[in-house]
């Protein structure tokens, strides 16, 4: 396990819905299990904040194999979601999340804004959350969700149910597959949500052309991985430059100076997502490389690198 | 289940025939933990293409801490590996998963199609120093052809099994799938360890269930992280719910998978 360089006299932490994160790399939704999975490979208590994988009311099979093809520097993901539900999550799960001191995110999906509400509602009643990311962006389900990710109304509409149902910070995951990115942001804005985070996976498809069938058996999977990164950088800016809420960055982020594009684009916070599934102590490496970037440019405090990017005469 | 991110140095990269390699790798710290059956995960590229780990399962060790990886190139990740040579790091995590499971006073007949010989050769030489003298396991490996399967299956020989060999185009062994040496065996074995292609696991696991004996197969996937969190290997279950190889297998009992027809 690489050590974290703690020694830095550099202040890395950022502030979410009024909750300090120690520093600003977290791990995002679905790649990361709930923590446990990675004790053997990863300080967990020196990451700034792990979202654990989306939990459902009712525990949920997920799609048939195959589920995962790899593309590109990236891959295509068509999990549909398989979670334990929110009873086993509650009893097997959250225990071992307690135990540990980093920040712990529960991304939450519903079929109706009901459910949303129920599982916000529900979730503030435990002690070890510090916090409910709000999935309205999964591509892999047929039905509910894709709107909710899909229509700044609908998108206000669930982010207003969870806010009301919920004593804990409120961040909103967002789906690329839109045309406009920034009119979904302002919806969860107006919505009352305490962060936005983006992207999900853009949504794509690969073909097996001896077979001439799509590899995937759900036809499409969501696309992550180094590949997506220059869009999700886009987007993030767009959002950050649109939005007076804390915006995290995510897509495609696997080293430092990744993270260090998204800081500077106006991203309060990162999540790393496929890069753990080969890279599983990236976020510590990531942890250590921005504080070091910080030193040798003589910044006292993150806060002065997130959105500081020049747009002004480029010539 | 301790699992490690370990940094291991080639000793040797064997090319076998055109397109099958064994690379010996020193990983002591992962070989201290290995069961057989267990597997690792490779990086074959130091950038994003492949952007993933590779998983193989682990082919062999040895008492001072090396582990060997028996692999045909495929696709782009093995097709890198083959071109790494003696010295150089490779970062492996592992070992991951559950392994075969066995007692030391049973005959255990061993039956591997192609690259799903890997693990077997661990497994037997695991079975030999565990096994009581009166113990006579059962070796069956069938491949393409005599220049594929028989550099392999010196290495079962030397061990001392009694090794039973088929090839498809008849080169070497009996002419034809090495499942259809099974049914001799079946009577003098008190369980079957079984990896290779699905098809070929179906049929070795409904003799078994015909013989009304237990059979243990190793499952291949694709897979993106191996730890359990990425949900992406799964397989269908006998009981109709999913199962991830990574964490319930690879090795499964037989009768736990639903098998094609």
């Amino acid at each position: 396990m690489a050590p974290i360089k703690n020694t830095s006299t550099v202040d890395l932490s950022v502030n979410i819905g009024g909750i300090t994160l120690t520093n600003p790399v977290m791990t995002a939704s679905g790649t990361f299990g709930y923590g446990r999975e990675f004790s053997q490979f990863v300080n967990l208590d020196a990451i700034g904040g792990i979202v654990v994988k989306g939990i459902s009311i009712e525990p949920r099979a997920g799609n048939p194999p195959q589920r995962i093809v790899e593309t590109p520097c990236g891959m295509l993901n068509a999990i549909g979601l398989e979670n334990v539900g929110l009873e086993r999550f509650l009893a097997e799960k959250l225990p071992f999340l307690r135990s540990i001191k980093c920040r712990v995110f529960v991304n939450i999906l519903g079929d109706t804004v009901e459910e949303y509400a129920y599982l916000a509602e529900k979730l503030s009643e435990h002690s070890g959350i510090d916090g409910i990311e709000v999935n309205i962006s999964c591509p892999n389900v047929k039905k509910g969700g894709v709107a909710f990710g899909t229509i700044p109304e609908m998108a206000q509409t669930v982010t207003e149910a969870v806010k009301k149902a919920s004593t804990l910070p409120v961040i909103v995951k967002l789906s690329p597959n839109v045309t406009d990115i920034v009119s979904m942001a302002k919806a969860v804005e107006a919505g009352g949500a305490d962060g936005i985070s983006l992207i999900n996976t853009l949504i794509g498809m690969a073909i097996d052309i001896d077979k001439r069938r799509p590899r995937l058996a759900n036809i499409i999977g969501g696309l992550s991985g180094p590949a997506i990164k220059p869009i999700a950088l886009r987007m993030v800016w767009q959002v950050a430059s649109a939005v007076s809420i804390p915006v995290i960055g995510i897509g495609g982020i696997g080293t430092t100076e990744d993270a260090l594009e998204f800081l500077i684009a106006g991203a309060t916070a990162v999540q790393i997502g496929t890069a753990n599934f080969y890279d599983p102590s990236a976020v510590n490496t990531i942890i250590s490389g921005i504080a070091t970037f910080l030193e040798q440019h003589n910044e006292t405090s993150l806060t002065n690198l997130i959105g500081s990017l020049h747009t002004g005469d480029l010539s | 289940m301790t699992s490690i991110q370990e940094n291991s140095r080639i000793k040797c990269s064997e090319q076998i025939t055109e397109d099958i390699f064994r690379l010996t790798l020193h990983a002591p710290l992962i070989v201290s933990q290995a069961k057989p059956g267990q597997f690792v995960m490779v990086k074959t590229s130091s950038n994003f293409d492949p952007l993933l780990r590779r998983p193989f399962s682990i082919h062999d060790i040895s008492t001072d801490g090396d582990l060997s990886l028996l692999y045909k190139t495929i696709g782009k990740g093995t097709s890198l590996l083959s071109t790494f040579t003696q010295g150089m790091n490779v970062d492996l995590i592992g070992p991951l998963g559950n392994g075969f499971t066995f007692s030391d006073n049973q005959n255990i007949c061993l039956i591997g199609g192609g690259m799903g010989i890997a693990p077997l050769l661990f497994l037997a030489r695991h079975l030999k120093a565990l096994s009581k003298e009166s113990c006579t396991h059962q070796v069956l490996l069938g491949a393409r052809d005599h220049r594929e399967l028989e550099p392999i299956a010196a290495q079962f020989l030397s061990l001392g099994y009694k090794t039973e060999l088929a090839t498809d185009d008849g080169s070497c062994g009996h002419h034809g799938y090495v499942s259809q040496l099974l049914p001799d065996i079946l009577p003098t074995v008190q369980g079957v360890c079984v990896c290779g292609p699905t098809p070929f696991m179906a049929e070795v696991a409904r003799q078994c269930r015909a013989a009304n004996l237990p059979c243990q197969a190793s499952m291949e996937t694709h897979m993106a992280c191996g730890l359990g969190a990425c949900l992406g290997c799964t397989i269908h279950g006998s009981d109709g719910a999913y199962k991830h190889v990574c964490k319930h297998g690879p090795v499964f009992d037989a009768n736990e998978v639903l098998w094609p027809l």
